[in-house]
Protein backbone atom coordinates (compact mmCIF):
# COMPACT_ATOMS: atom_id res chain seq x y z
CA UNK A 1 0.00 0.00 0.00
CA UNK A 2 1.24 3.51 -0.66
CA UNK A 3 1.70 6.06 2.09
CA UNK A 4 -0.85 8.81 1.58
CA UNK A 5 -2.02 11.61 3.81
CA UNK A 6 -5.14 10.51 5.71
CA UNK A 7 -8.45 11.87 4.46
CA UNK A 8 -9.70 14.82 6.52
CA UNK A 9 -13.03 15.36 4.81
CA UNK A 10 -14.55 12.74 2.53
CA UNK A 11 -16.68 15.35 0.74
CA UNK A 12 -13.75 17.44 -0.46
CA UNK A 13 -10.78 15.09 -0.27
CA UNK A 14 -11.98 11.51 -0.81
CA UNK A 15 -9.48 8.78 -1.55
CA UNK A 16 -10.65 5.38 -2.75
CA UNK A 17 -7.43 3.75 -1.61
CA UNK A 18 -7.56 5.11 1.92
CA UNK A 19 -7.48 2.15 4.36
CA UNK A 20 -10.89 3.09 5.77
CA UNK A 21 -12.48 3.06 2.30
CA UNK A 22 -10.82 -0.26 1.47
CA UNK A 23 -11.87 -1.91 4.73
CA UNK A 24 -15.48 -0.74 4.97
CA UNK A 25 -16.61 1.97 2.55
CA UNK A 26 -20.35 1.65 3.19
CA UNK A 27 -20.71 4.07 6.15
CA UNK A 28 -18.60 6.63 4.27
CA UNK A 29 -20.89 6.42 1.24
CA UNK A 30 -24.02 6.61 3.41
CA UNK A 31 -22.70 9.78 5.00
CA UNK A 32 -21.76 11.34 1.65
CA UNK A 33 -25.14 10.51 0.13
CA UNK A 34 -26.71 12.64 2.88
CA UNK A 35 -24.19 15.40 3.16
CA UNK A 36 -22.59 15.78 -0.28
CA UNK A 37 -23.96 13.43 -2.95
CA UNK A 38 -21.29 14.45 -5.43
CA UNK A 39 -18.00 14.56 -3.56
CA UNK A 40 -14.75 15.91 -4.99
CA UNK A 41 -11.08 15.26 -4.50
CA UNK A 42 -8.00 17.09 -5.70
CA UNK A 43 -5.80 14.08 -5.05
CA UNK A 44 -6.10 12.85 -8.60
CA UNK A 45 -4.86 14.52 -11.76
CA UNK A 46 -7.62 16.69 -13.19
CA UNK A 47 -9.62 16.29 -9.97
CA UNK A 48 -12.14 13.54 -9.37
CA UNK A 49 -15.86 13.50 -8.55
CA UNK A 50 -17.61 10.81 -6.58
CA UNK A 51 -21.39 10.55 -6.98
CA UNK A 52 -22.88 8.25 -4.35
CA UNK A 53 -26.57 8.30 -5.32
CA UNK A 54 -28.04 5.74 -7.66
CA UNK A 55 -29.75 8.31 -9.86
CA UNK A 56 -26.58 10.33 -10.43
CA UNK A 57 -24.53 7.23 -11.21
CA UNK A 58 -27.22 6.17 -13.67
CA UNK A 59 -27.41 9.59 -15.33
CA UNK A 60 -23.64 9.62 -15.85
CA UNK A 61 -23.54 6.04 -17.14
CA UNK A 62 -26.18 6.98 -19.73
CA UNK A 63 -24.57 10.27 -20.72
CA UNK A 64 -21.96 9.53 -23.37
CA UNK A 65 -22.01 13.11 -24.60
CA UNK A 66 -20.39 14.68 -21.53
CA UNK A 67 -18.54 11.63 -20.21
CA UNK A 68 -15.99 9.54 -22.06
CA UNK A 69 -14.90 6.00 -21.28
CA UNK A 70 -11.43 6.50 -22.70
CA UNK A 71 -10.07 6.35 -19.14
CA UNK A 72 -11.80 3.82 -16.90
CA UNK A 73 -9.57 3.98 -13.82
CA UNK A 74 -9.10 7.00 -11.55
CA UNK A 75 -5.34 7.26 -10.95
CA UNK A 76 -3.12 9.78 -9.14
CA UNK A 77 -1.67 10.65 -12.54
CA UNK A 78 -3.33 9.90 -15.83
CA UNK A 79 -1.50 7.39 -18.01
CA UNK A 80 0.59 9.34 -20.49
CA UNK A 81 -0.77 7.22 -23.32
CA UNK A 82 -4.32 6.14 -23.98
CA UNK A 83 -4.23 2.38 -24.38
CA UNK A 84 -7.61 1.36 -25.74
CA UNK A 85 -9.12 -1.87 -24.52
CA UNK A 86 -12.23 -1.87 -26.67
CA UNK A 87 -15.12 -1.88 -26.09
CA UNK A 88 -14.79 -0.79 -22.43
CA UNK A 89 -12.73 2.26 -23.44
CA UNK A 90 -14.78 2.99 -26.57
CA UNK A 91 -17.30 5.81 -26.92
CA UNK A 92 -20.08 6.13 -29.48
CA UNK A 93 -20.12 5.88 -32.40
CA UNK A 94 -17.22 3.35 -32.49
CA UNK A 95 -18.44 1.58 -29.38
CA UNK A 96 -21.18 -0.43 -31.00
CA UNK A 97 -19.01 -2.00 -33.67
CA UNK A 98 -16.27 -2.72 -31.11
CA UNK A 99 -18.72 -4.42 -28.77
CA UNK A 100 -21.08 -6.42 -30.97
CA UNK A 101 -18.71 -9.20 -32.05
CA UNK A 102 -17.64 -9.89 -28.47
CA UNK A 103 -21.18 -10.53 -27.24
CA UNK A 104 -21.95 -14.01 -28.66
CA UNK A 105 -19.05 -15.85 -26.94
CA UNK A 106 -20.42 -14.65 -23.59
CA UNK A 107 -24.14 -15.12 -24.18
CA UNK A 108 -26.28 -17.30 -21.94
CA UNK A 109 -26.14 -20.29 -24.27
CA UNK A 110 -22.35 -20.22 -24.49
CA UNK A 111 -22.09 -19.86 -20.72
CA UNK A 112 -24.45 -22.80 -20.08
CA UNK A 113 -21.94 -25.04 -21.83
CA UNK A 114 -19.26 -24.00 -19.35
CA UNK A 115 -21.34 -24.85 -16.28
CA UNK A 116 -20.48 -28.56 -15.86
CA UNK A 117 -16.74 -27.87 -16.20
CA UNK A 118 -16.99 -25.10 -13.61
CA UNK A 119 -18.77 -27.45 -11.20
CA UNK A 120 -15.98 -30.00 -11.58
CA UNK A 121 -13.34 -27.31 -11.13
CA UNK A 122 -14.93 -26.08 -7.88
CA UNK A 123 -15.28 -29.61 -6.53
CA UNK A 124 -11.61 -30.34 -7.25
CA UNK A 125 -10.47 -27.15 -5.56
CA UNK A 126 -12.50 -28.08 -2.48
CA UNK A 127 -10.98 -31.60 -2.48
CA UNK A 128 -7.58 -30.02 -2.00
CA UNK A 129 -8.32 -28.27 1.29
CA UNK A 130 -11.46 -29.74 2.83
CA UNK A 131 -9.44 -32.32 4.81
CA UNK A 132 -7.51 -29.55 6.54
CA UNK A 133 -10.68 -28.10 8.01
CA UNK A 134 -9.66 -24.60 6.99
CA UNK A 135 -8.43 -22.57 4.05
CA UNK A 136 -7.77 -19.11 2.76
CA UNK A 137 -10.88 -18.99 0.59
CA UNK A 138 -9.56 -16.02 -1.41
CA UNK A 139 -6.36 -17.68 -2.58
CA UNK A 140 -7.22 -21.40 -2.38
CA UNK A 141 -10.69 -21.15 -3.90
CA UNK A 142 -12.18 -17.91 -5.23
CA UNK A 143 -9.20 -16.70 -7.25
CA UNK A 144 -8.82 -19.94 -9.22
CA UNK A 145 -12.36 -20.20 -10.48
CA UNK A 146 -12.58 -17.24 -12.88
CA UNK A 147 -8.88 -17.51 -13.72
CA UNK A 148 -9.18 -21.07 -14.92
CA UNK A 149 -12.48 -20.53 -16.68
CA UNK A 150 -11.25 -17.50 -18.62
CA UNK A 151 -7.89 -19.17 -19.41
CA UNK A 152 -9.84 -22.10 -20.83
CA UNK A 153 -12.05 -19.78 -22.91
CA UNK A 154 -9.09 -17.76 -24.22
CA UNK A 155 -7.09 -20.89 -24.95
CA UNK A 156 -4.06 -20.09 -22.76
CA UNK A 157 -2.44 -22.29 -20.10
CA UNK A 158 -4.53 -22.37 -16.93
CA UNK A 159 -1.29 -22.43 -14.94
CA UNK A 160 -0.43 -18.91 -16.10
CA UNK A 161 -2.86 -17.63 -13.45
CA UNK A 162 -0.19 -16.11 -11.21
CA UNK A 163 1.06 -13.96 -14.07
CA UNK A 164 -2.45 -12.86 -14.95
CA UNK A 165 -3.22 -11.87 -11.38
CA UNK A 166 0.07 -9.98 -11.09
CA UNK A 167 -0.72 -7.94 -14.20
CA UNK A 168 -4.20 -7.21 -12.95
CA UNK A 169 -2.97 -6.08 -9.55
CA UNK A 170 -0.51 -3.75 -11.27
CA UNK A 171 -3.09 -2.41 -13.72
CA UNK A 172 -5.94 -1.89 -11.28
CA UNK A 173 -4.47 -1.51 -7.79
CA UNK A 174 -0.80 -0.52 -7.63
CA UNK A 175 -1.24 1.36 -10.90
CA UNK A 176 -3.51 3.88 -9.17
CA UNK A 177 -0.55 5.45 -7.36
CA UNK A 178 2.28 4.09 -9.52
CA UNK A 179 0.91 4.52 -13.03
CA UNK A 180 4.15 3.35 -14.67
CA UNK A 181 3.50 -0.09 -13.20
CA UNK A 182 0.10 -0.14 -14.88
CA UNK A 183 1.80 0.77 -18.17
CA UNK A 184 4.37 -2.01 -17.72
CA UNK A 185 1.70 -4.59 -16.98
CA UNK A 186 -0.38 -3.52 -19.96
CA UNK A 187 2.67 -3.79 -22.21
CA UNK A 188 3.52 -7.24 -20.86
CA UNK A 189 -0.02 -8.40 -21.48
CA UNK A 190 0.19 -7.13 -25.05
CA UNK A 191 3.42 -9.05 -25.62
CA UNK A 192 1.79 -12.16 -24.17
CA UNK A 193 -1.18 -11.97 -26.51
CA UNK A 194 0.97 -11.09 -29.53
CA UNK A 195 2.95 -14.22 -28.82
CA UNK A 196 -0.23 -16.27 -28.43
CA UNK A 197 -1.51 -15.02 -31.77
CA UNK A 198 1.84 -15.67 -33.44
CA UNK A 199 1.80 -19.25 -32.13
CA UNK A 200 -1.53 -19.83 -33.75
CA UNK A 201 -0.22 -18.60 -37.09
CA UNK A 202 -2.78 -19.69 -39.61
CA UNK A 203 -4.14 -22.43 -37.34
CA UNK A 204 -7.37 -21.75 -35.54
CA UNK A 205 -8.95 -23.52 -32.65
CA UNK A 206 -12.19 -23.15 -30.80
CA UNK A 207 -10.91 -20.47 -28.43
CA UNK A 208 -11.37 -16.75 -27.91
CA UNK A 209 -7.89 -15.79 -29.10
CA UNK A 210 -8.61 -17.46 -32.44
CA UNK A 211 -12.01 -15.78 -32.51
CA UNK A 212 -10.57 -12.33 -31.84
CA UNK A 213 -7.75 -12.86 -34.36
CA UNK A 214 -10.30 -13.16 -37.15
CA UNK A 215 -12.49 -10.22 -36.18
CA UNK A 216 -13.48 -7.99 -39.04
CA UNK A 217 -15.00 -4.56 -39.25
CA UNK A 218 -16.52 -3.29 -42.48
CA UNK A 219 -15.04 -6.25 -44.31
CA UNK A 220 -11.50 -5.52 -43.13
CA UNK A 221 -9.50 -7.20 -40.36
CA UNK A 222 -9.64 -5.26 -37.11
CA UNK A 223 -6.38 -3.43 -36.33
CA UNK A 224 -3.97 -5.49 -34.24
CA UNK A 225 -3.86 -2.89 -31.48
CA UNK A 226 -7.62 -3.19 -31.06
CA UNK A 227 -7.60 -6.96 -31.08
CA UNK A 228 -4.89 -7.07 -28.44
CA UNK A 229 -6.74 -4.46 -26.40
CA UNK A 230 -9.88 -6.58 -26.49
CA UNK A 231 -7.94 -9.64 -25.32
CA UNK A 232 -6.39 -7.66 -22.46
CA UNK A 233 -9.85 -6.53 -21.47
CA UNK A 234 -11.25 -10.07 -21.48
CA UNK A 235 -8.39 -11.23 -19.27
CA UNK A 236 -8.54 -8.35 -16.80
CA UNK A 237 -12.30 -8.09 -16.60
CA UNK A 238 -12.81 -11.81 -16.35
CA UNK A 239 -10.63 -12.51 -13.34
CA UNK A 240 -10.42 -9.90 -10.60
CA UNK A 241 -14.10 -9.11 -10.68
CA UNK A 242 -15.61 -12.56 -10.22
CA UNK A 243 -12.85 -13.59 -7.83
CA UNK A 244 -13.94 -10.60 -5.72
CA UNK A 245 -17.64 -11.41 -5.96
CA UNK A 246 -17.10 -15.03 -4.88
CA UNK A 247 -14.80 -13.99 -2.03
CA UNK A 248 -17.10 -11.24 -0.77
CA UNK A 249 -20.08 -13.60 -0.88
CA UNK A 250 -18.21 -16.23 1.15
CA UNK A 251 -17.15 -13.50 3.58
CA UNK A 252 -20.80 -12.54 3.99
CA UNK A 253 -21.91 -16.13 4.55
CA UNK A 254 -19.06 -16.70 7.03
CA UNK A 255 -20.13 -13.69 9.05
CA UNK A 256 -23.92 -14.11 8.74
CA UNK A 257 -24.84 -17.55 10.03
CA UNK A 258 -28.57 -16.99 9.56
CA UNK A 259 -28.18 -16.35 5.82
CA UNK A 260 -25.76 -19.26 5.43
CA UNK A 261 -28.09 -21.71 7.18
CA UNK A 262 -31.11 -20.50 5.31
CA UNK A 263 -29.41 -20.94 1.97
CA UNK A 264 -28.19 -24.41 2.90
CA UNK A 265 -31.68 -25.40 4.07
CA UNK A 266 -33.35 -23.96 0.96
CA UNK A 267 -31.05 -24.08 -2.09
CA UNK A 268 -33.84 -22.65 -4.25
CA UNK A 269 -32.94 -19.25 -2.76
CA UNK A 270 -29.68 -19.26 -4.71
CA UNK A 271 -30.99 -17.10 -7.57
CA UNK A 272 -32.17 -14.22 -5.41
CA UNK A 273 -29.19 -14.69 -3.07
CA UNK A 274 -26.72 -14.33 -5.95
CA UNK A 275 -28.41 -11.13 -7.13
CA UNK A 276 -28.51 -9.71 -3.62
CA UNK A 277 -24.86 -10.52 -2.94
CA UNK A 278 -24.00 -8.87 -6.26
CA UNK A 279 -25.97 -5.80 -5.22
CA UNK A 280 -24.55 -5.52 -1.73
CA UNK A 281 -20.94 -6.41 -2.60
CA UNK A 282 -20.74 -5.27 -6.21
CA UNK A 283 -17.03 -5.48 -6.87
CA UNK A 284 -16.56 -3.10 -9.78
CA UNK A 285 -16.17 0.66 -9.73
CA UNK A 286 -15.60 2.23 -13.12
CA UNK A 287 -14.55 5.72 -14.16
CA UNK A 288 -15.39 8.31 -16.77
CA UNK A 289 -13.55 11.39 -17.96
CA UNK A 290 -15.54 14.61 -18.26
CA UNK A 291 -15.24 15.84 -21.84
CA UNK A 292 -17.85 18.62 -21.87
CA UNK A 293 -18.90 20.93 -19.10
CA UNK A 294 -21.96 19.55 -17.34
CA UNK A 295 -23.83 19.81 -14.05
CA UNK A 296 -24.79 16.68 -12.14
CA UNK A 297 -27.17 17.06 -9.22
CA UNK A 298 -26.15 20.70 -8.85
CA UNK A 299 -22.43 19.97 -9.05
CA UNK A 300 -20.63 21.57 -12.00
CA UNK A 301 -18.09 19.29 -13.63
CA UNK A 302 -15.17 20.52 -15.68
CA UNK A 303 -13.61 18.81 -18.72
CA UNK A 304 -10.51 16.87 -17.77
CA UNK A 305 -11.99 15.86 -14.44
CA UNK A 306 -12.51 12.20 -13.67
CA UNK A 307 -15.61 10.57 -12.23
CA UNK A 308 -15.29 7.61 -9.92
CA UNK A 309 -18.37 5.78 -11.14
CA UNK A 310 -19.30 3.59 -8.22
CA UNK A 311 -21.95 1.02 -9.04
CA UNK A 312 -21.33 -0.40 -5.55
CA UNK A 313 -22.34 2.93 -3.99
CA UNK A 314 -25.39 3.21 -6.27
CA UNK A 315 -26.43 -0.25 -5.11
CA UNK A 316 -26.48 0.92 -1.50
CA UNK A 317 -28.72 3.93 -2.07
CA UNK A 318 -31.80 3.60 0.17
CA UNK A 319 -33.83 5.77 -2.20
CA UNK A 320 -33.54 3.02 -4.79
CA UNK A 321 -33.35 -0.06 -2.57
CA UNK A 322 -35.46 -0.40 0.58
CA UNK A 323 -33.25 -1.60 3.45
CA UNK A 324 -30.26 -0.94 1.21
CA UNK A 325 -27.84 -1.60 4.05
CA UNK A 326 -29.29 -5.04 4.76
CA UNK A 327 -28.53 -8.18 2.79
CA UNK A 328 -31.88 -9.86 2.10
CA UNK A 329 -31.13 -13.10 0.29
CA UNK A 330 -34.75 -13.42 -0.79
CA UNK A 331 -35.01 -9.86 -2.15
CA UNK A 332 -37.33 -10.27 -5.11
CA UNK A 333 -37.15 -6.85 -6.73
CA UNK A 334 -33.56 -6.01 -7.43
CA UNK A 335 -32.62 -3.64 -10.21
CA UNK A 336 -29.03 -3.52 -9.02
CA UNK A 337 -26.28 -2.05 -11.15
CA UNK A 338 -23.42 -4.45 -10.35
CA UNK A 339 -22.77 -5.00 -14.05
CA UNK A 340 -23.10 -1.36 -14.96
CA UNK A 341 -25.89 0.51 -16.69
CA UNK A 342 -26.24 1.63 -20.28
CA UNK A 343 -24.11 0.77 -23.28
CA UNK A 344 -21.16 -0.57 -21.27
CA UNK A 345 -23.10 -3.31 -19.48
CA UNK A 346 -20.56 -5.98 -18.53
CA UNK A 347 -20.18 -8.38 -21.44
CA UNK A 348 -19.30 -11.16 -19.03
CA UNK A 349 -22.34 -10.80 -16.78
CA UNK A 350 -23.79 -14.22 -17.70
CA UNK A 351 -20.43 -15.83 -17.06
CA UNK A 352 -19.89 -14.04 -13.76
CA UNK A 353 -23.35 -15.00 -12.50
CA UNK A 354 -22.80 -18.63 -13.44
CA UNK A 355 -19.39 -18.75 -11.74
CA UNK A 356 -20.67 -17.10 -8.58
CA UNK A 357 -23.70 -19.38 -8.38
CA UNK A 358 -21.70 -22.57 -9.00
CA UNK A 359 -18.93 -21.51 -6.61
CA UNK A 360 -21.44 -20.99 -3.80
CA UNK A 361 -23.50 -24.11 -4.56
CA UNK A 362 -20.50 -26.41 -4.66
CA UNK A 363 -19.03 -24.85 -1.52
CA UNK A 364 -22.25 -25.02 0.51
CA UNK A 365 -22.86 -28.65 -0.47
CA UNK A 366 -19.53 -29.67 0.99
CA UNK A 367 -18.91 -26.99 3.60
CA UNK A 368 -22.26 -25.86 4.99
CA UNK A 369 -20.75 -24.49 8.21
CA UNK A 370 -17.81 -22.08 8.28
CA UNK A 371 -16.66 -18.96 10.05
CA UNK A 372 -13.81 -16.46 9.88
CA UNK A 373 -10.66 -17.88 11.48
CA UNK A 374 -10.29 -16.16 14.81
CA UNK A 375 -7.32 -13.86 15.20
CA UNK A 376 -6.47 -13.91 11.51
CA UNK A 377 -6.93 -10.91 9.31
CA UNK A 378 -9.13 -10.53 6.27
CA UNK A 379 -7.60 -8.16 3.71
CA UNK A 380 -9.42 -6.40 0.87
CA UNK A 381 -8.16 -5.24 -2.52
CA UNK A 382 -7.66 -1.54 -3.16
CA UNK A 383 -9.45 0.83 -5.42
CA UNK A 384 -11.20 -0.27 -8.56
CA UNK A 385 -12.32 -3.79 -7.76
CA UNK A 386 -13.34 -4.67 -4.20
CA UNK A 387 -13.02 -8.15 -2.78
CA UNK A 388 -11.13 -10.12 -0.13
CA UNK A 389 -7.55 -11.00 -1.00
CA UNK A 390 -7.03 -12.99 2.22
CA UNK A 391 -10.04 -14.77 3.66
CA UNK A 392 -9.03 -17.31 6.33
CA UNK A 393 -11.97 -19.57 7.12
CA UNK A 394 -12.44 -22.54 9.44
CA UNK A 395 -14.98 -25.23 8.66
CA UNK A 396 -17.54 -26.84 10.95
CA UNK A 397 -19.98 -25.46 13.50
CA UNK B 1 -53.92 -8.55 -9.62
CA UNK B 2 -57.04 -10.14 -10.98
CA UNK B 3 -56.79 -13.14 -13.27
CA UNK B 4 -58.49 -11.43 -16.17
CA UNK B 5 -56.83 -11.64 -19.54
CA UNK B 6 -55.07 -8.75 -21.19
CA UNK B 7 -51.66 -8.40 -19.57
CA UNK B 8 -48.86 -8.13 -22.07
CA UNK B 9 -45.12 -7.74 -21.68
CA UNK B 10 -42.84 -5.92 -24.03
CA UNK B 11 -39.15 -5.06 -24.19
CA UNK B 12 -37.99 -1.64 -25.31
CA UNK B 13 -35.19 -2.52 -27.71
CA UNK B 14 -33.66 0.96 -27.33
CA UNK B 15 -33.24 0.47 -23.60
CA UNK B 16 -32.35 -3.23 -23.44
CA UNK B 17 -28.62 -3.74 -22.86
CA UNK B 18 -28.67 -7.51 -22.63
CA UNK B 19 -28.57 -8.06 -18.87
CA UNK B 20 -30.67 -11.17 -19.48
CA UNK B 21 -32.65 -10.80 -16.26
CA UNK B 22 -36.09 -11.10 -17.86
CA UNK B 23 -35.13 -14.28 -19.64
CA UNK B 24 -33.58 -15.76 -16.51
CA UNK B 25 -36.70 -15.01 -14.45
CA UNK B 26 -39.39 -15.80 -17.02
CA UNK B 27 -38.00 -17.88 -19.92
CA UNK B 28 -41.62 -18.69 -20.82
CA UNK B 29 -42.22 -15.04 -21.68
CA UNK B 30 -38.90 -13.72 -23.02
CA UNK B 31 -36.27 -14.82 -25.48
CA UNK B 32 -32.82 -13.42 -26.18
CA UNK B 33 -30.82 -13.39 -29.39
CA UNK B 34 -27.11 -14.23 -29.72
CA UNK B 35 -26.22 -10.67 -28.71
CA UNK B 36 -28.30 -10.77 -25.55
CA UNK B 37 -31.08 -8.54 -26.88
CA UNK B 38 -34.35 -9.57 -25.28
CA UNK B 39 -37.83 -9.57 -26.74
CA UNK B 40 -41.20 -10.85 -25.64
CA UNK B 41 -42.13 -14.25 -27.00
CA UNK B 42 -45.05 -14.29 -29.41
CA UNK B 43 -47.32 -11.31 -28.91
CA UNK B 44 -46.23 -10.88 -25.29
CA UNK B 45 -49.47 -12.17 -23.79
CA UNK B 46 -49.07 -13.23 -20.19
CA UNK B 47 -51.12 -16.24 -19.06
CA UNK B 48 -52.56 -15.67 -15.58
CA UNK B 49 -50.23 -18.28 -14.07
CA UNK B 50 -47.21 -16.26 -15.21
CA UNK B 51 -48.34 -12.83 -14.04
CA UNK B 52 -46.08 -12.86 -10.99
CA UNK B 53 -43.07 -13.87 -13.07
CA UNK B 54 -43.87 -11.14 -15.57
CA UNK B 55 -44.08 -8.59 -12.76
CA UNK B 56 -40.70 -9.72 -11.42
CA UNK B 57 -39.16 -9.51 -14.89
CA UNK B 58 -40.28 -5.87 -15.01
CA UNK B 59 -38.98 -5.13 -11.51
CA UNK B 60 -35.57 -6.70 -12.09
CA UNK B 61 -34.62 -5.01 -15.34
CA UNK B 62 -31.72 -2.68 -14.51
CA UNK B 63 -32.44 -0.59 -17.61
CA UNK B 64 -36.23 -0.28 -17.11
CA UNK B 65 -36.61 -1.84 -20.55
CA UNK B 66 -39.30 -4.38 -19.66
CA UNK B 67 -42.88 -3.18 -19.40
CA UNK B 68 -46.15 -4.82 -18.61
CA UNK B 69 -49.20 -3.35 -20.31
CA UNK B 70 -50.19 -0.23 -18.47
CA UNK B 71 -47.90 -0.97 -15.56
CA UNK B 72 -44.28 -0.46 -14.61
Amino acid sequence: MSSRPPVKDWATDFDHIDPRWIENPFPLWDELRQRCPVAHSGRFEGGAYFPSRYQDVRDIAYDTEHFSSRRVVVRDKKLEQLLPSPPITSDPPEHRADRMPLLPPFNAKAVDKLTPGTQTLCARLIDRFIGEGRCDAATAYAQHIPTRVIAHMLGVPEDDGDRFRHWIKMALEVGIYEPHKAMEAIKEMSVYFKDQMARRGTQRSDDLISYVMDLQQDGKPVAEEKRIGALRLILIAGIDTTWSAIGASLWHLATHAEDRRRLVADPSLIDTAVEELLRAYAPVTMAREVVKEVTINGCPMKPGGMVLLSFPAANRDPEMFPDADKVLIDRKENRHAAFGLGIHRCIGSNLARMELRVALEEWLKRIPEFTLAEGEQVTWSEGTVRGPRRLPLVFGA
Amino acid sequence: MSGKAGFKVQVDAQRCQGHNRCHAIAPELFEVDDYGNARAKGDGSVPPALEEKARLAVKNCPEHAVRMSGKD
